[in-house]
């Protein structure tokens, strides 16, 4: 038997890790890499649940959000390259093309 | 048993999520990542939902994974050189960070603990998650689809324009 209270926490433990390493980190890469971490933590919650009612709509949800994070990766990577191959770094401090 | 498995599972998700924030090699990072879908995927089959374990592990740890070490290996950013300086607006975010972490385990702290119910036959199985898609769900999943266009379309345009 799992502990949903338990399961709940790690998964907020998870989404806190992935908010700070968005907020500590410069690099673009390790940055989308804990965009991913949220959604994960996001979708464990969901399956959690979804699990406690019995029935299936979170992990339904836990599958578009998977669809969302797949075409998120394909044109955010296609960003970094772009932007590295005109910088020469992944290093956000230094995009501030659309900065006001 | 399944407790075990859970804590162990659990401990697995946390420190590999920790090294990809804090290691400094973008190669050891994707790999952790990697391990992390997986115990996430571990996670899923505890809870039996098995389409989606399965879905995470092809999808997240097979496809994305593959796509982001490409990347990675591609660009070579090696370190981040001296360690980022942490700013006041940081600062703040991660205390904000925090106390959204102390709102999501409040359940915990409350005591929040449901009985789970019985599943019924088939509970999870691609066959259930498969007729609620095209009969409930069938809106999002189109969406869905066309949102999935528009990313190929979109990563093709920026690929292609490097090109010319």
């Amino acid at each position: 038997m799992v502990p949903t209270g338990l399961v709940l926490a790690v998964s907020g433990l998870l989404f806190t890790l992935g908010v700070i390493g968005v907020l500590i980190r410069r690099s673009a890469l390790v940055i989308f890499m804990s965009i991913e971490i949220m959604l994960n933590a996001a979708n464990l919650a969901f399956v959690t649940l979804s699990r406690a009612h019995a029935g299936m709509d979170g992990q339904i949800f836990a599958f578009f959000v998977m669809a969302v994070a797949a075409a998120e990766a394909a044109v955010g990577l296609a960003i970094i390259v772009a932007v590295f191959k005109r910088r020469h770094s992944t290093d956000v401090d230094q995009m501030a093309l659309l900065k006001w | 048993m399944t407790e075990g498995l859970f804590y162990l599972t659990a401990f697995v998700a946390v420190m590999t999520a920790a090294v990809v924030i804090l290691h400094r090699n973008p190669v050891v990072e994707s790999l952790a990542l990697a391990l992390h879908l997986c115990s996430i995927a571990f996670f899923f089959v505890l809870l039996s939902a098995p389409f989606a374990a399965m879905i995470q592990i092809i999808l997240y740890a097979g496809a994305i994974m593959v796509l982001f070490l490409f990347v990675v290996m591609l660009l070579d950013p090696g370190g981040e050189g001296k360690a980022g300086k942490v700013g006041r607006a940081q600062l703040y975010a991660t205390i904000l960070g925090a106390f959204a972490l102390l709102a999501a385990l409040f359940p915990v702290l409350a005591g929040y603990e449901p009985t789970l119910p019985e599943t019924p036959a088939g509970y999870g199985g691609v066959e259930s998650i498969g007729t609620l898609l095209f009969t409930e769900y069938l809106f999002p999943f189109e969406a869905a689809s066309i949102l999935l266009l528009a990313a190929m379309i979109g990563a093709l345009y920026l690929a292609k324009r490097e090109i010319d």
